[in-house]
């Protein structure tokens, strides 16, 4: 009981240090800082591997519909926080948007969840029937129609059509973000760790001894499936943000397969991979391998070989690769990170060197 | 006479042109430890998965505890090619799925064990607790069942001590020797209270040593936890030595039914294992 | 344009998705793998026509067409070799992973070699021209397209069901480990599989992209999309499925245009796939398969 309570403490410590380190950065760095867009995107995808992986890796459920909730929960949002002497204006091309109201933040986060998940509900009842890799292409399909379908001009007064929708709410400091999907990645945290969350791990484990044991497989599937959609619909919204304008076109299945890629480096199973793996995943595409973009120069004059436009993203690729060939685990497998366990293993380490040295 | 707690009735099994149960009808009584024994291929554990709604049976019916389960008659495609008896004695056709006759009192065990494999032998067996929740998904996350989980996390406990798992209570289920992960399995069913309990060749690859401690086992936790048994077995010392009384089907077909000592000395019985030959 | 001419239009798209998607059904009936890299290699190979085209201007286009057939099925038994085979033993996830790696590594690769700009496809003779069939007026290619699908799906239905190697492939897709002890060299069938995938890709391509002309990095991913649902909803694993689910999904996409649903055309076939799925769920012409418990 005391060494539980001692993790728990130290990882508090940890997340506390965590967030201090983050207030910093927001109140100290630079405002020119690439620290600010990439925290944005990596709280965003955190949240979006995090409820990917409570279906794909928690349930095994393998969903591939993230870019459609989230598509759903960006619209949702966007929609809702457009402020009303704006809308004309954003909607110039349909007239007028047939809402006529703005919507403070927190609720319309909350609706742009709650619309996402009740599309899962609709789709879950027939789609949650499948197997596999059919549950996989009919997900996919349903993120697909649900792009084609929001840019109809028919939907022009509600969702602008083919045209971005841009003009409405979108905070800028990194700390409204952080507040977003951390709360959302502790509810998913809490689920995890409930009876429910062990009635999902049953599913994924051996999904006829679960029934056996009396989980209502329908049910639960259900469950995990509206829940993983509703917070993928905030992320959505949060996408939104930090992007100030929503368009169809950047929900592809492109995106999902990114999300995807995310979970697995961070480790299938594992909260607390999903999110380092964000931070390395976006802070090292858009940040870290910048340099490999630019044509650069050497003292002499020469230039450096391969480098040039496109040449990080094939390097990134390669390194994603090796990953997914090497290790193929991800970073945390399906632990979860410990402060205190971690230590523990150092002391142990600095132990042993010194054992080592004595016997010399 | 002793309550009748599952009473299976003209059950068939068909795929396609190939009849795997054939009009069985047996009955367990209230306390009774029962076996369903016959040769490889006999039909055993495919009557074992209609009886706990893994398939839907083409025809027939299943009562348990005095409710009708199962009720289902040939329909479709196996309308033409039924080849069992009794096709227009069923009208209805009703099958529950496994969860909801876990949940009536009816638990079972598998033959190629399946544990859940991620997690500990404590959560192996608290997960089985799950279905005898009252909170919902929000009570649960914000914790306010907190008393809740604390009984099941006492009663998990103390049924680990009673089958004698507690040593091993937080080793990875899928890591525990052969035997033990056969009695976890057990323990894992026993944890969702039911009051039938299906064995299904609870000592395969087991030596005879496991094999006796497995006998006393059954019989221990069937006085504990007052539990009705039926079991399918190949090891006919442990069927002879553990049952009140026997079912030989062959073939989809039941042989023969009653007490050890009549099974053992049943001529057909004998034939069907030692097979007849061609001339007789 | 009559209603004739959209049929002829959407028989010959359905009859280039088909060769795309014979190679998505078949490494799914060996490997039980969507490749997602698949659609990749297509677009692939019509930049490597450009390329050719474009660096070897000498070269008789034919020789042009042969070589980047080449190059594709020796790209395409490369990504066998280096991203699935070192996962054989692994879970299935892993290998789908590993396919969405390769595909996005091979989108950034094209993407960093043209600077991300759109490529115009070379003229190909005799294909590229036009010629007036059943009072439609159009290129070689479309009305072809179709004529070599099913050419080909005929050809490649005779070595699966009557050759050794088709014999030993059909055990492999089968039963991997049995078909192993048999003595089967289960990575030469692998490796055929995806040669076989590749050739048929780079057949499309061309007939594809002689008239589709601009081809850049993202090429791919759409008519990869459609080939693999044509492919699941012909019933993944079944050769004349997925030629049988090119062309409905061709046909139906072209008669949405007639219809004036150009932009529901996505819609639809992403509508039908969802139906069929939930209706039959292993497709037209799949296999009904059961858990043992």
């Amino acid at each position: 009981m005391w060494n539980k309570n001692k993790r728990l403490i130290s990882n508090l410590i940890f997340v506390g240090a965590l967030l201090l380190t983050l207030v910093c950065i927001e109140l100290f760095a630079p405002p020119t800082s690439m620290w600010f867009s990439v925290l944005r995107k990596v709280c965003t995808f955190s949240l979006a591997a995090v409820s990917m992986n409570l279906l794909n890796g928690f349930t095994g459920l393998f969903s591939l519909g993230q870019a459609g909730f989230m598509l759903l929960g960006a619209y949702t949002y966007a929609i809702l926080t457009i402020p009303v002497e704006m809308r004309s204006n954003v909607f110039r091309n349909y007239g007028d948007s047939v809402i006529n109201f703005q919507m403070p933040l927190v609720p319309a986060l909350i609706l742009a969840g709650l619309i996402a998940a009740f599309f899962a509900f609709l789709i879950g009842l027939p789609v949650l029937r499948l197997k596999s890799d059919y549950l996989a292409i009919a997900t996919l399909g349903f993120a697909e129609i649900v792009r084609g379908l929001v840019q109809l001009q028919n939907f022009g007064p509600v969702t602008n059509g083919p045209d971005p929708i841009n003009m409405f709410t979108a905070p800028k400091n990194i700390m409204a973000y952080v507040a977003i999907s951390g709360i959302s990645i502790l509810i998913i945290i809490l689920i995890i760790n409930s009876t429910y969350g062990r009635a999902f791990k049953a599913i994924r484990d051996d999904e006829i001894a679960a029934e056996a044991m009396g989980i209502n497989l329908a049910h639960h599937k259900r469950l995990s499936f509206i829940i993983s959609s509703f917070f993928c619909g905030v992320s959505g919204a949060m996408m939104a943000m930090c992007n100030t304008s929503v368009s169809s076109v950047s929900f592809t299945s492109a995106m999902t397969y990114q999300i995807l890629l995310v979970v697995v480096i961070g480790g299938i199973g594992s909260v607390s991979g999903s999110i380092i793996a964000a931070f390395i995943f976006y802070a090292s595409s858009e940040w870290w391998l910048k340099f490999l973009d630019l044509e650069t120069f050497t003292a002499s004059g020469s230039k450096v070989p391969l480098l040039g436009p496109g040449f990080r993203m094939v390097v990134f690729s390669v390194l994603i690769m090796i990953i997914v060939l090497f290790f193929r685990k991800g970073i945390m497998g399906t632990r979860e990170i410990s402060v205190y366990d971690g230590l523990m293993k150092i002391r142990s380490l600095f132990k042993g060197k010194q054992a080592v040295k004595e016997e010399k | 006479m002793a309550k009748n707690i599952l009473h299976v009735e003209n059950l068939t099994m068909q795929f396609g042109g190939v009849v795997a149960v054939d009009n069985l009808t047996m009955d367990v009584n209230e306390g009774e430890i029962v076996a369903l024994i016959g040769p490889n291929g006999a039909g055993k554990t495919t009557a074992f998965n209609a009886i706990t709604g893994v398939y839907e049976p083409t025809n027939g019916a299943v009562s348990f505890n005095g409710v009708q389960i199962i009720e289902n008659h040939p329909q479709g495609k196996m309308k033409k090619l039924y080849a069992g008896k009794n096709a227009d004695k069923y009208k209805h056709a009703m099958t529950k799925t496994p969860d909801e006759l876990t949940k009536l009192g009816m638990a079972r065990t598998f033959q190629n064990i399946r544990l859940f494999k991620s997690m500990t032998v404590f959560e192996n067996v608290l997960t089985a607790k799950h279905l005898r929740r009252t909170s919902n998904i929000f009570t649960a996350t914000l914790k306010l069942n907190h008393k809740e989980e604390m009984r099941m996390r006492a009663e998990t406990d103390e049924l680990l001590k009673l089958v004698d798992l507690y040593d091993v209570r937080e080793e990875i289920a899928t890591g525990l020797p052969y035997g033990k992960q056969r009695k976890l399995e057990i323990a894992r069913a026993l944890a969702t209270d039911p009051t039938l309990l299906l064995l299904d060749e609870p000592a395969a690859g087991m030596n005879p040593q496991e094999t006796q401690e497995l006998t006393k086992f059954i019989h221990y936790i069937r006085e504990k936890f007052s539990l009705t048994i039926l079991l399918i077995e190949h090891h006919m010392n442990l069927v002879m030595d553990i049952s009140d009384r026997i079912y030989v089907i062959d073939f989809g077909e039941e042989i023969a039914e009653g007490v050890p000592a009549q099974i053992q000395s049943n001529q057909k019985v004998i034939d069907a294992y030692l097979g007849v030959s061609e001339d007789e | 344009m009559n209603i004739m001419s959209y049929l002829i239009r959407g028989l010959a798209t359905g009859g280039q998705f088909a060769l795309v998607a014979i190679g998505y059904t078949m490494v799914y009936g060996i490997l039980k793998l969507i490749n997602f890299a698949h659609g990749e290699l297509f677009m692939v190979s019509g930049i490597l026509m450009i390329y050719i085209v474009a660096d070897l201007p000498t070269l008789p286009i034919w020789l042009a067409i042969a070589l980047m057939v080449v190059l594709t099925v020796f790209i395409g038994f490369l990504i066998e070799k280096f991203a699935y085979s070192p996962l054989r033993s692994a879970p299935r996830m892993s290998v789908m992973i590993s396919a969405i790696g390769v595909s996005y590594l091979l989108q950034n690769l094209v993407s960093y070699v043209t600077g991300g700009l759109s490529k115009q496809f070379p003229d190909i003779p005799v294909i590229g021209e036009s010629v007036r069939f059943l009072g439609v007026k159009d290129k070689l290619t479309v009305f072809l397209s179709p004529v070599i699908a099913l050419v080909l799906m005929v050809i490649l239905v005779l070595i699966i069901n009557h050759t050794k190697f088709g014999m030993s492939m059909r055990a492999v897709s089968k039963d991997f480990e049995t078909s192993q002890l048999m003595g089967i060299k289960i990575n030469r069938v692998i490796s055929i599989t995806f040669a076989i995938g590749a050739f048929l890709a780079a057949t499309g391509s061309i007939l594809y992209f002689a008239k589709n002309t601009g081809i850049n990095h993202l090429s791919g991913a759409n008519p990869g999309l459609k080939a693999f649902i044509a492919a699941v909803v012909g019933g993944i694993g079944s050769v004349p499925g997925a030629v049988v689910g090119a062309l409905i999904i061709g046909v139906v996409e072209s008669l949405a245009k007639a219809f004036g649903l150009a932009d529901f055309s996505d819609v639809i076939s992403f509508a039908l796939l969802i139906i069929i799925l939930v209706v039959k769920p292993t497709g037209i012409f799949g296999e009904k398969t059961t858990e043992k418990v």
